[in-house]
């Protein structure tokens, strides 16, 4: 109870200019960094569905979860530890031309991480993979040997192994 | 004051669609709410708005005050005595950060107000405009909801949605931000009052399991303890808590916010939880089986140190806000809901009871405090007078029938627990927030929503040189408040601690005070100041019989303490007594 754990925080909310500062807020308060956050639109039409990881207790990640699920424009938060979700991140590399051709190395990493390249052109190329957040880490550090132009990572989305009872919960509060 | 309108003539008469502007449908959509009084300060984003007051000022009465803080205090004292929505109203950029303190102040008290600020033209927003400030983004985390507003057919919709917001659940304060081309607009006004909104439960689903098991619970208790707060004066349940006391003969606090909810005098009320309340209450939650949570969020003023709170007792918690159930105290047991639904589900299921050892020692503990504190407090043989006497004194020509608005320090722990409420929502004061300045103003706004009570602010003589302008209000309004500062010539609370922790370093606690009276009387406000003993009990009697306003300053003690305290991280039956 009282150890840290990563944490998927998913909120289905309302579509709101604004929402965004207040959820951030209810971390801000309290000093909590978050790992990543993601807003996209979710399987119910006009409800954005937020994936917001973050590193807590369980007893503190319940009593944030109230306070998100109690804002006016959140229609239902859920959190779940790491392994009750299916989950992948995504990352690109920009890297120099002349390294695809003089390290031969590089081609078998990319081959082996079913990474995928993006474009290439005569000064660098651009590689994308997608995966679980330690496939990412592996790659970036045996690109990170020959050199990257620049390197970045998409915050991390996830659906639950479970059920999301959100949908039903929705058609009650239709009344 | 002004005509009433009646909530069915207003809605009959917005029944149709009519061409009108922004600014004009924001006063109906008021006016459709049975909006009576607002509180206010003008300035150039919201001049369209005070252009229709002032074409409306027979049906809806818009006050002045003299800073946008005191419309936002008004509006709480305003909703505080009569359970209605308050409305406090300010221009953009500085009008509206002004409201800040008053909002925040709502926002932990869980008081009922809807704020609407003007806001620049909305191509202007994010230019750095004249008076332009981001009052969304401020106002975000001490809202319960805000919006701004860019249509002017956005405006019967939100505003609505607003009202609705305000008042149901647990209240709380929204702010709604309206850009000055939205005031303008010219729509077809239609008002349709909000009914739900998907994505907010206001009051969560009772679990008639928690309910029996609560029950279950009290029934087998040898020692029960209910400390009920704010939350049955929001929900109604006085009369409902009343029974449920009666029946089981179960002996009940309370924290400062729920205080008046049950008369003072009844036989089962044993005082004030808390840093500054009753010694018996505090010590006793440490010695209770079944600690009864009603409507109340376990502030840490309340608890003292939690990981010696109430660790022998089964904790049975009663809320309407799922995100209070464990926040601070863990339970055995939560009733989710309205405490007044679920009280009235409980109640056929308790036992008829009486607990008269357990109660005994409510009685004796009391009467250790009154040997070590209230004689002394109430009945002094120093020279100096003491704040709990100027109480007493309220207390015997009020009958207790007053409602007291005091603001923040000693004076307002002396007013708490020493005065008489036999009427509920009368006592008024900013609890969670503790801010100074809050009385004057919220005593304006409770009078003018209660014009036939008597209303009695208590202040320091700190805290009322906060918002004294507020004075002016008072004069052009001619409300007629009873204005009692107690004068120690220090921030009293402030140098207590300094007494206590500091070793008497009286840091910028001394005040050198103006001439209260001659203020007073700058605004024709009757006003007398007491030094001596013999003279209090004239002096209040001639306050309660002024038909206007009155000021009444009394000179007190310098170097006053008050106990009990329990001080900052000590457990609640660590609580002293001198
Ligand atoms: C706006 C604000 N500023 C500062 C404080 C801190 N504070 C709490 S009590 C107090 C002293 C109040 O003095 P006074 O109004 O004279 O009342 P007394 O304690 O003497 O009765 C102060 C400064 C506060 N509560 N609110």
């Amino acid at each position: 109870m009282n150890e840290q754990k990563l944490y998927t925080v998913t909120i289905y909310s309302e579509n709101n200019i604004g929402l965004l500062n207040r959820i951030s807020a209810i971390f801000q308060r309290r000093h909590i960094n978050v790992e990543s956050i993601n807003i996209s639109t979710s399987e119910i039409e006009n409800v954005s569905k937020w994936t917001i990881m973050v590193w807590l207790t369980e007893e503190r990640m319940k009593k944030i979860i109230g306070q998100i699920d109690k804002q006016v424009e959140v229609i239902k938060a859920f959190y779940h530890p790491e392994d009750e979700t299916i989950y992948q991140e995504s990352c690109l590399f920009k890297i120099k031309s002349d390294l695809l051709f003089e390290e031969r190395q590089i081609q078998n990493i990319i081959k082996e991480s079913s990474a995928r390249i993006v474009t290439v052109n005569r000064d660098f190329f651009v590689i994308e993979k997608s995966g679980r957040k330690d496939e990412i880490d592996l790659l970036h550090r045996e690109l990170s040997v020959f050199g990257v132009m620049q390197f970045t990572r998409s915050g991390r989305i996830a659906v639950t192994k479970d059920e999301m009872k959100i949908s039903t919960m929705l058609k009650a509060l239709q009344h | 004051m002004k005509e009433v309108q009646t909530l069915e003539n207003n809605i009959a008469v917005l029944n149709q669609t009519e061409r009108i502007s922004g600014s004009e449908a924001i006063i109906k959509c008021l006016l459709a709410e049975g909006v009576e009084i607002l509180y206010g300060y003008p300035g150039g984003a919201i001049m369209p708005v005070y252009d229709e007051l002032y074409k409306y000022q027979d049906k809806i009465h818009h006050v002045l005050t003299r800073h946008e803080q005191c419309a936002a205090h008004a509006a709480q004292g305003y909703a505080r005595i009569s359970g209605k929505v308050g409305v406090a109203i300010a221009t953009s950029g500085p009008g509206a950060t002004n409201l800040i303190t008053g909002i925040a102040d709502a926002q932990i008290d869980s008081t009922p107000l809807v704020c609407i600020t003007g806001q620049v033209g909305s191509h202007l927003l994010g230019s750095d405009a004249f008076q332009e400030t981001d009052i969304v983004g401020i106002s975000t985390p001490v809202t319960k909801w805000n919006h701004q507003i860019t249509k002017a057919s956005e405006i019967p919709e939100v505003l609505a949605k607003a009202f609705y917001i305000a008042k149901s659940g647990r209240p709380g304060p929204v702010l709604i931000d309206i850009t000055k081309d939205a005031q303008f607009e010219q729509f077809d006004f239609q008002y349709k009052k909000c009914t739900s909104v998907r994505s907010y439960k206001p009051v969560p689903d009772t679990d008639e399991k928690t309910i029996n098991a609560a029950a279950d619970l009290i029934n087998n208790a040898k020692k029960p303890f209910i400390i009920w707060g704010q939350g049955i004066i929001l929900g109604q349940a006085e009369n409902i808590l009343k029974s449920v006391i009666e029946k089981t003969g179960i002996p009940a606090a309370w924290t400062i916010l729920g205080a008046s909810a049950i008369p003072t005098s009844h036989p089962l009320n044993v005082g004030m939880v808390g840093m500054h309340g009753n010694y018996a209450p505090n010590v006793l939650t440490n010695e209770c089986d079944v600690l009864i949570a009603i409507g109340m969020r376990f502030d840490d003023r309340v608890t003292g140190n939690l990981q010696t709170y109430a660790k022998q007792a089964k904790i049975i918690h009663f809320e309407i806000d799922p995100a209070e159930v464990d926040k601070n105290v863990k339970t055995d047991v939560a009733v989710l809901g309205d405490a007044k639904q679920s009280l009235t589900k409980l109640l056929p299921l308790l036992f008829n009871n009486s607990h008269p050892e357990w109660v005994q020692k409510f009685k004796d503990l009391y009467k250790i405090e009154y040997e070590e504190v209230i004689k002394n407090d109430l009945h002094p043989t120093k020279e100096g007078l003491t704040m709990g006497e100027v109480l007493k004194e309220i207390n015997q020509q009020t009958k207790g029938n007053a409602a007291i608005v005091s603001d923040v320090g000693q004076h307002q722990m002396i007013a708490c627990r020493y005065a008489n409420f036999n009427i509920t929502k009368s006592n008024i004061t900013s609890g969670g927030l503790g801010t100074m300045g809050f009385a004057l103003p919220a005593a304006i706004g409770a009078k003018m929503a209660a014009p036939e009570r008597d209303v009695i602010a208590i202040i320091g003589d700190g805290g009322y040189q906060m918002t004294i302008q507020e004075l002016g209000t008072i004069f052009q309004q001619r409300v007629p408040v009873k204005i009692v500062v107690l004068n120690n010539e220090f921030l009293g609370m402030v140098r207590q601690w300094q007494q206590l922790f500091f070793e008497r370093r009286y840091a910028s606690t001394e005040m050198v005070n103006p001439d209260f009276v001659a203020i007073a009387k700058g605004y024709q406000i009757e006003a007398q100041k007491v030094t001596k003993r013999e003279d209090l009990a004239t002096a209040v009697k001639e306050m309660m019989q002024c038909d206007g306003p009155y000021f009444l300053e009394v000179l007190v003690e310098k170097e006053d303490n008050v106990f009990p305290m329990i001080p900052t991280g000590a457990s609640v039956s660590d609580i002293r007594l001198g």
